[in-house]
C-alpha cells in the first residue's frame, strides 16, 4: 500500500507545495494537512515545511507550536510518528520542544539562499536510513534565522548520542554552532533540517536529487515498522 | 488599569546580531562611547480584571520568551509609569 504522508499548511507556509511534490515523487501520497484542523486523517509521516509560519511574529515558530494540528503532532511524535521539519519546519519542532536547542538570527544578519553542501552524520533515523554515514549531498540552503544555538551540554549530548544528522561542509551559511545543520530527537523519528531537500528533487528545477533520499528513507523506515 | 509588562532579552551568552548592528552604526551618528548594544522586546498585558503576575510569568515562559535563549523579568505598571515611558 501506498505510504500517506501528510504535509501540513500554516498561515504563511512556503514550501508546502513543493514538499508535496517532493513526497509524490519518492513515491508517496501526499496529503495536505491544514493548521486549524487536529485531525491527521490518518497518515503515516508528516513532514512540516519551509516558510514564516503565522509571518514569523513574536519568534519563529513559535506561534505555529500552538496551532491545533501541532498538539495532534507533539504526542503522535511521542508514539513514534515520523516527523520531518525543514527551515521552518525546524524551527516549530524547536519550539515545541521535539528537538532541544534554537534557531536564531544568522550570525552575519544576511537572509543566506545558496546550494550547499551537507555531510550525512547520522543515518539511523527516519529520514535519513537511505544515505551512506559520512555522505556529502547537495542541497538548496535558504533562511534568515537558521543559525542553531543549545547550550554546551546539549550539544554535547546530541553529538555524544550521535543526534547530530547533518552538517554544514564548505563554509557556514548561518553561523550555526559547530556547523548544525540537522539534528533529530533520541528515538530518531523527529528530525529538523535547516536546508531544503524538498527543492533537490528534480533535475530541471534543484542543484541535485539529493533531496530526496530524505522522502524515499521515511517510506524505507515505514516498511519496515511494525505496522 | 494597570498592565503587566514582560521584558525579553536575550541571554548575555548568545550572540545578538541586531544588536551589533545597531552598535556599529553608532560611530556614524558620531557616537563613539558604546561599548555594547542588546535589542530585546517589551510586552504590555492588559487583563480584564486585576493584573495577575503569576499569569503573566506563565505566558511569558510558554510563549512570550523562549527560555533557551531568552531571560524574561514581569511586573506591575501604573498608567502614569506608561505615559512617562512613551513620552
Amino acid at each position: 500500500m501506498t505510504a500517506r504522508v501528510g504535509v501540513v499548511t500554516f498561515p504563511g507556509s512556503l514550501d508546502d507545495g513543493d514538499a508535496a511534490r517532493a513526497v509524490r515523487i519518492a513515491g508517496a501520497e501526499p496529503v495536505r494537512l491544514w493548521h486549524g484542523d487536529p485531525e491527521l486523517h490518518g497518515v503515516d509521516a508528516v513532514v512540516l515545511p519551509g516558510g514564516f509560519s503565522y509571518g514569523d511574529y513574536l519568534r519563529c515558530g513559535a506561534i505555529a507550536r500552538f496551532a491545533p494540528v501541532m498538539e495532534t503532532i507533539v504526542d503522535a511524535a511521542a508514539g513514534g510518528l515520523p516527523v520531518l521539519g525543514i527551515c521552518n519546519g525546524f524551527q516549530i519542532l524547536c519550539e515545541a520542544h521535539l528537538l532541544p536547542g534554537a534557531l536564531t538570527r544568522n550570525q552575519h544578519l544576511h537572509f543566506r539562499n545558496r546550494d550547499q553542501i551537507l555531510r550525512i552524520e547520522s543515518t539511523g533515523t527516519a529520514w535519513t536510513n537511505t544515505f551512506q554515514p559520512g555522505q556529502e549531498v547537495l542541497i538548496p540552503v535558504k533562511n534568515g534565522e537558521g543559525c542553531y544555538v543549545a547550550d554546551a551540554a546539549t550539544l554535547d549530548a546530541l553529538e555524544a548520542e550521535g543526534r547530530v544528522v547533518a552538517r554544514y561542509v564548505g563554509g557556514n551559511p548561518n553561523g550555526s554552532q559547530r556547523d548544525i545543520a540537522a539534528i533529530t530527537n533520541p528515538a530518531g523519528n523527529v528530525v529538523g533540517i535547516m536546508p531544503h531537500p524538498e527543492h533537490a528533487v528534480e533535475a530541471l528545477t534543484g542543484p541535485s536529487l539529493d533531496g530526496l533520499g530524505f522522502f524515499t528513507s521515511v517510506l524505507k523506515h515505514l516498511v519496515g515498522a511494525p505496522a | 488599569m494597570p498592565r503587566v509588562v514582560v521584558d525579553v532579552m536575550l541571554k548575555p551568552e548568545i550572540l545578538d546580531p541586531q544588536g551589533q548592528a545597531v552598535a556599529n552604526a553608532l560611530p556614524r551618528l558620531g557616537v563613539n562611547d558604546v561599548a555594547s548594544v542588546r535589542i530585546g522586546r517589551r510586552i504590555e498585558i492588559e487583563f480584564t480584571g486585576e493584573p495577575d503576575l503569576d499569569r503573566a510569568r506563565e505566558i511569558a515562559d510558554k510563549l512570550l520568551a523562549n527560555p533557551v535563549i531568552e531571560d524574561f523579568t514581569v511586573r506591575l505598571v501604573e498608567a502614569d509609569e506608561r505615559a512617562e515611558a512613551r513620552s
